[in-house]
């Protein structure tokens, strides 16, 4: 079976990459192909990068309360790729009012500061759609 | 400190503690700090036997300054309590700023929003969504102007983070306070122009290191002469903890860092004394009580001891190292906010303790956005309840003396100097960066602290223990997109009321000059007064200088 294969983004200007870090590194240490973007990603070149990858999961970092912009384009761009069965989740702080709008667009899963790495290793497993 | 042979901790061991053991066990196998190293269960004269108190430790305002840099600790003068703040458009940051002078704020300080520190306007693809949400937005001198209303600069000082383009942002605020008649050789304030650090934690770098580097030489060459009072650089170590360093590691790749900026300075022909004075220090403030109050005492000692033997610095405000702190953004949480102010309070009192210059007090919400004014002002008042009821301002470096507190120190300073050899080994700290080092010392830390928080030998109360359910929310501050579309627009009237042909002029005279080792600033506050925007500016720098892209390292 071929290993689930996540792309872990960190879109927008903000450089604070601990969370995207340590998030790529625990998928990764739980048997996950992890693909880290690096920094400052715009919502097409991480569209692309899903693309290229042939990613199950995109992962994106937001610390920045830039994600009602980023969010909104990237599910945009997946579904013009053909790549909406691709599971998107968003690590991060994001302020409760904005977590139905992001739910809304298809954004599978909200991780808030504090959540165990297993959570998110847990929920990308069992939600992620193995593409073929 | 001699040891007393009667009270040996050996034999303590076996008379007293092995039997108490055998009855009760400890909590754990091991006890470590916050940052992993281990700690002892008892400290007696023994661990300090090394120590010689006249070379070592000294009274307060006496080299090495262990015990602080002035001999009258707070008792003289309080810390400069000052918060950090900025948000949406310069007017909505000036109300803020007037509320915190109002309350009793000494002194101001600058966030700025990430399209101003990654040096973009706001009409860039990048700064999308971004604008006013994380600081201020300061496009050009007119949002400077409108930033410092009603704001004395010749009776305030002023801190501002800003580091890639801290010349231009630094130019406009000396414009401003030319302005508004303040005298350039007595203002005072502080700009972070630390590079280094961006490189290595942070990441809001524009142009590779070794151009940037020259940027912070002409503004320390600039205000040896121009601006004497104000601190030309702010060596951080904040942004390297909260990218999840060691405390160690903290104090070393900083304090290293200062060093290569002196070495730097020294290279480019600057008297060692004529512009050390001017350099300051800013660092965490975290959770583990006596590992950073050692981590303070201890980078005193080295810097005082760096600067008279490696660089020969003999004005005694060359090595007295002044610095800054904030408390752990890091150690806040999501959950049961209202811990966050304890937590706060217990981190202002560890650098209240290890002798802080200034301090920045985190406001209960910031684990979920930028803090509303009330929690601000609580933030606030907790730095005031230390200083003015706790008592501990009475007497200086309280724990001085501590055998723990004394053994901490030098295990900190010999840490760090190991740390100093590993990196003047790879040719100093710029070398280190573009190899790598020091940012994957700091991502191995932030792993193995992830993986201690989840196996719950690291506690964060209310995340991995002591969990409630029905956690009800509190009032956050929600910064809407008005901001983003006020500046877009102002921006493009700036545009069109400016002289064209004089912004034209002043970018076409800084962009040739970059390819020149003449001093930038002269330039580039020609530019700002012909209200060339922050973006202009970085922009023509990026077309001679390039822009640095990092190998991402996980």
């Amino acid at each position: 079976m071929r290993k689930l294969r996540v792309v872990i983004a960190k879109p927008g200007l903000d450089g604070h990459d601990r969370g995207a870090k340590v998030i790529a590194r625990a998928l990764r240490d739980a048997g996950m192909e992890v693909i880290y973007t690096g920094l400052r990603q715009t919502p097409e070149m991480i569209a692309s990068a899903a693309l290229q990858e042939d990613a199950d999961c995109i992962g994106l970092s937001i610390l920045s309360g830039a994600h009602n912009h980023i969010a909104p384009r990237l599910m945009e761009l997946l579904k013009e790729k053909g790549l909406d069965d691709v599971l998107v989740v968003i690590g991060g702080i994001i302020p409760d009012v904005d977590i139905p709008k992001l739910k809304a667009i298809g954004v599978k899963g909200i991780f808030l500061p504090g959540t165990p790495m297993q959570d998110i290793i847990e929920f990308i497993s069992g939600n992620v759609r193995t593409r073929v | 400190m001699k040891t007393v042979a009667e009270s040996g901790k050996a034999r303590w061991q076996q008379a007293t503690l092995e039997p108490a053991l055998k009855k009760s066990p400890e909590r754990a196998a091991s006890f470590t700090t916050i940052s992993g190293r281990p700690i002892d269960r008892l400290y007696t004269a023994e661990d300090v036997e090394g120590i010689d108190y006249a070379r070592d430790v000294n009274n307060p305002g006496v080299f090495p300054y262990t015990r602080g840099i002035h001999p009258t600790g707070y008792r003289g003068k309080l810390w400069t309590m000052r918060q950090f703040a900025g948000f949406g458009t310069p007017a909505d940051t000036n109300a803020r700023y007037k509320t915190l002078l109002k309350a009793g704020g000494t002194g101001l300080s600058v966030a700025f929003d990430l399209p101003t520190l990654m040096g973009r306007d706001p009409d860039h693809e990048l700064s999308l969504g971004e604008v006013g949400k994380c600081g201020v937005s300061i496009m050009s001198l007119a949002d400077m102007e409108i930033l410092f209303d009603g704001i004395s600069l010749g009776d305030i000082t002023t801190s501002m983070t800003i580091n890639s383009p801290a010349a231009m942002i630094f130019a406009m605020y000396l414009v401003v306070a030319e302005r508004q008649g303040a005298d350039w050789k007595k203002i005072s304030g502080t700009i972070q122009n630390d590079i280094l650090k961006e490189f290595i934690a942070q990441k809001e770098y524009i142009f590779p290191p070794r151009p940037s580097m020259r940027l912070i030489t002409d503004v320390f060459a600039f205000c040896a002469t121009e601006v004497p009072k104000w601190n030309t650089i702010s060596v951080s170590g904040y942004h390297i903890r909260e990218a999840g360093s060691t405390a160690l590691q903290e104090l070393a790749f900083t304090l290293r860092d200062g060093l290569e900026y002196v070495q730097w300075g020294v290279d480019a022909g600057l008297d060692v004394d004529a512009f050390v004075p001017q350099m300051s220090f800013f660092f965490n403030a975290h959770s583990d009580f006596f590992e950073e109050i050692a981590k303070y005492r201890a980078a005193r000692k080295i810097w005082a001891e760096a600067m008279r033997n490696r660089f020969g610095a003999k004005s005694e405000r060359s090595w007295k190292l002044r610095f800054h702190s904030q408390t752990a953004g890091v150690s806040l949480t999501a959950q049961q906010p209202y811990n966050n102010v304890v937590r706060t309070a217990l981190q202002a009192l560890s650098a209240v303790l290890g002798g802080t210059n200034s301090l920045h007090t985190n406001s209960l919400d910031e684990a979920l956005a930028l803090p509303t004014a009330e929690a601000a002002t609580l933030a606030l008042r907790t730095q005031q309840i230390i200083a003015h009821e706790s008592g501990v301002t009475n007497v200086v470096d309280p724990l001085g003396g501590s055998y723990f507190v004394e053994k901490l120190t030098r295990d900190m300073e010999d840490g760090a100097l190991a740390y100093f050899a590993t990196i003047d080994n790879m040719g100093g700290m710029v070398d280190a960066i573009e190899r790598g080092f020091p940012q994957t010392e700091i991502a191995e830390s932030s792993y193995r602290f992830q993986q201690a928080f989840e196996r719950r030998e690291k506690i964060m109360v209310g995340v991995n223990a002591f969990v409630q359910q029905d956690d009800p929310p509190i009032e956050i501050l929600y910064i809407d997109e008005s901001a983003s579309a006020i500046q877009l627009a102002k921006l493009e009237a700036l545009r069109k009321t400016r002289s064209h042909d004089a912004v034209t002029r002043s970018l076409d005279r800084l962009r040739s000059a970059a390819r020149t080792p003449q001093n930038l600033m002269p330039l580039i506050l020609d530019a700002v007064r012909a209200y060339a925007t922050v973006g202009e500016m970085c922009d023509a720098l990026r077309e001679v200088w390039g822009e640095y892209e990092e190998v991402p390292i996980i």
